[in-house]
């Protein structure tokens, strides 16, 4: 392999049985299952095995300081690439070749003992993730200065709050310096100031020439880091290319099937940012969260002059005295951008008193507001002295400006179609025909 | 570049990893282990810290522990023992109590290692061997204090210890080889099957009485006395009291041999059985 080809991937792929992903076996499960076997054998006789690939056939080269993004839905094999190329985790066929030190960050503070001190942490978070002594020892001050925790270095890191410790534990990921950098996901922590020091620390770390792999939700922060991004679906290289490019590959990709655009159960889940309960059983619950365009069908891409459309449906289980349903869209740089909410409904005297039941909050955000904008919607559910429930980042909204009138100058987040007058105030005698 | 080049160079910089699906037989990469050197030191330097931060009289528990257990033996067990009478009972206790407390500390912390530390199995790459290791080479400090008291109670009962502790450091190695041979294979089994943390503490109690800490092999007949040495800590018990009192605690060369030979064929089972699931611990843990 030539000397400027730093990782190399050919036909990789990683299989999962069905059933080897749950967290543990008992014992007994597997005596009772020797008992059974036979007879399900017997039952099975012929039937393939249950089995996913998890990744299949997937091969791509990179050079000395490129900057790869990964961009895929959840499944799509973008965290199972990364554990392969970090060796967390074998590939069940395929190769790969790594030329030089490999750095993973697939979580920040790895490691982070709570009883331990936030200097002893860094030692060790620092080890683990492959730093010499003598170059952690090197780095402290600088790290400790990123983390802005100086004065609770000797204090144990369960005396943190929760952002002190992501600092510190980030702080310590980004003074790692190997050769080769894989990243997942770890840049979605903290307040959004913190957000943006380390976004612009990965900038400086691209800048380095340094080979770099990012996987992101954020199709933000991808564009901003990786000129070059792989799409993945279904376990499948789907397109390699330029960013931009990968991006409308992935954005049109998703009308169809299992879109980003909704968002239920489990994953509504692990969107949850903030949750209150002032009680020992909930109020409600949310079902469902899903961005729809006018045919109401699920889409996270859209042109300006495109109705979207946001529904929030939640079940009640007890009678709430007052409930509020709010819809933010954030942008990463900017910070909020629009809220709106069931209060704001002309036609509402206040928060809604509801029975249990399950309910559906659908507000239509008009044509023509944006212009050019990447957005976040969150939710939130708020029964103020009973329940409130904040989801943050569900989906990326993405909006292309497409015009209006036949003016095609879009270059603004909000590009509103107003309306224009223009009036002849006062006459003036032509310049042109007083010099001749 | 200057700083980071010259820093970085530990590493080798120019180094090729192949990742592809091994099936069979994968030889521990001594290579890489002692890239990881100050890992191990590190998870090791934890173990050792938490440890004496989280109980309140720190040192003096690991101090306390086999003196008095050892008093214990001494006053209950002290007639029955049938040790020789040459050297104090309680001295032949403590002298076999030591090793053991490093064993059976390792057992019961090195075989829910892996799980208990399961971020560093499924969110960075670190040699696995080392998360059980680490345990093990954490009871050495209890044994450093162990030998203190020992050496307190030897000093107390007049006991000179013979030239053959000059074998001792062998005999410390031996003991932790002995607990890597036994927790290694039990630590990767943990992961698939969480009942084996559960039954350690019934295995240690058994593995006590199995090995002649608070007795003396002598309670064996001569003709099977070479076999008690199929567990390994029987070895290792003998060894100790055979390097600090001499020849007089009777005679332990079979014993010693017979565990030896268990000792590496466990260790070899062990790391050939770690190194075959470990690929999988990521995906099952």
């Amino acid at each position: 392999m030539s000397s400027d080809v730093v990782i190399r991937v050919e036909g990789i792929g990683k299989r999962y049985r069905l059933g080897q992903r749950e967290p543990y076996r008992a014992l007994r499960d597997v005596i009772a299952g020797a008992v059974s076997a036979p007879a399900r054998r017997l039952r099975k006789s012929g039937a393939a095995r249950r089995e996913i690939w998890a990744l299949d056939e997937v091969s791509f080269e990179l050079g000395r300081g490129d900057v790869l993004g990964l961009i895929g839905s959840n499944g799509a094999g973008k965290s199972t690439l990364l554990k392969i190329l970090s060796r967390i985790t074998d590939p069940t066929k395929g190769r790969v070749v790594l030329r030089g030190r490999v750095g993973s960050l697939l979580e920040v503070g790895t490691g982070f003992h709570p009883e331990l001190s936030g200097r002893e942490n860094i030692m060790l978070n620092g080890t683990i993730l492959g730093m010499r002594r003598s170059e952690i020892v090197a780095r402290f001050d600088e790290i400790v200065e990123f983390s802005g925790v100086e004065r609770f270095l000797e204090t144990p890191v369960k005396r943190y709050s929760s952002g002190m410790q992501v600092r510190l534990a980030f702080a310590v990921a980004a003074h790692l310096e190997p050769e080769i950098l894989l990243v997942d996901e770890v840049l979605a922590v903290g307040d959004a100031e913190f957000q943006q020091k380390c976004l612009g620390k990965m900038k400086d770390v691209t800048r380095d020439g340094r080979t770099i792999v990012f996987v992101s939700h954020n199709l933000a922060s991808v564009r901003a880091l990786c000129p070059r991004a792989l799409v993945l679906d279904g376990g499948r290289l789907v397109f390699d290319g330029s960013t931009e490019d990968a991006v409308h590959h992935y954005l049109g990709h998703l009308s169809g099937g299992a879109s980003p655009a909704v968002v239920t159960g489990e994953d509504l889940r692990r969107h949850v940012a903030k949750e209150r309960l002032y009680s020992d059983q909930p109020f409600f619950e949310c079902t469902r969260i899903s961005v729809l365009d006018e045919e109401g069908i699920p889409a996270s891409a859209f042109s300006s002059d495109d109705q979207v459309t946001i529904e929030v449906e939640y079940t009640v289980l007890r009678p709430v005295p007052a409930l509020r349903v709010l819809v933010t869209l954030t942008d990463e740089q900017r910070g909020t951008l629009l809220r709106t909410e069931t209060l704001d409904d002309p036609a509402s005297d206040g928060p809604m008193r509801l029975e249990p039941g399950t309910y559906r909050s659908v507000v239509r955000l008009p044509r023509n507001l944006f212009g050019e904008a990447e957005v976040d919607l969150n939710v939130s559910l708020i029964a103020e002295v009973n329940q409130v429930v904040d989801y943050a980042a569900l989906v990326p909204i993405e909006i292309r400006f497409t015009g209006h009138a036949g003016n095609m100058r879009g270059g603004a987040v909000l590009r509103p179609q107003l309306e224009w007058r223009t009036d002849l105030v006062a006459e003036r005698a032509s310049m042109t025909s007083a010099q001749s | 570049m200057s700083a980071t080049a010259e820093i970085g160079s530990h590493y080798d910089a120019g180094r090729v990893t192949v990742i592809e699906a091994k099936r069979g037989w994968r030889p521990l990469d001594f290579r890489e282990l002692w890239d990881y050197r100050e890992l191990l030191f590190f998870l090791i330097w934890r173990d050792v810290k938490i440890r004496y931060k989280q109980t309140a009289v720190g040192a003096a528990w690991v101090a306390l522990q086999p003196a008095l257990t050892a008093i214990i033996f001494t006053v209950v067990l002290g007639h029955y023992a049938k040790l020789p009478s040459n050297v104090p009972y309680l001295l032949l206790t403590l002298s076999a109590f030591i090793p053991w407390l490093l064993f059976s500390n390792a057992l019961s912390a090195s075989t829910k290692s892996i799980v208990e530390n399961q971020a560093l199995v499924t969110k960075v790459y670190v040699p696995r061997v080392l998360i059980p290791a680490a345990p093990v080479f954490a009871g050495l400090v209890d044994m450093g204090v162990g030998f203190v008291v020992l050496a307190a109670a030897m000093l107390w009962y007049g006991q000179v210890p013979s030239w053959h502790i000059v074998f001792l450091p062998f005999f410390v190695l031996f003991a932790v080889v002995a607990s890597l041979a036994v927790t290694l294979g039990l630590s990767a089994l943990n992961v698939k099957y969480r009942d084996v943390q559960y039954t350690v503490p019934f295995l240690v109690q058994a593995w006590f009485f199995a090995t002649p800490v608070a007795y003396s092999a002598a309670v064996f007949p001569l003709g099977i006395r070479p076999w008690i040495g199929i567990n390994p800590m029987a070895g290792v018990v003998q060894g100790f009291r055979w390097c600090l009192f001499g020849n007089g605690v009777g005679q332990v060369g079979h014993i010693m041999l017979v565990s030896f030979g268990v000792t590496l064929f466990l260790l070899i089972m062990g790391i050939e059985y770690f190194r075959r699931v470990e690929r999988s611990f990521a995906d099952v843990v």
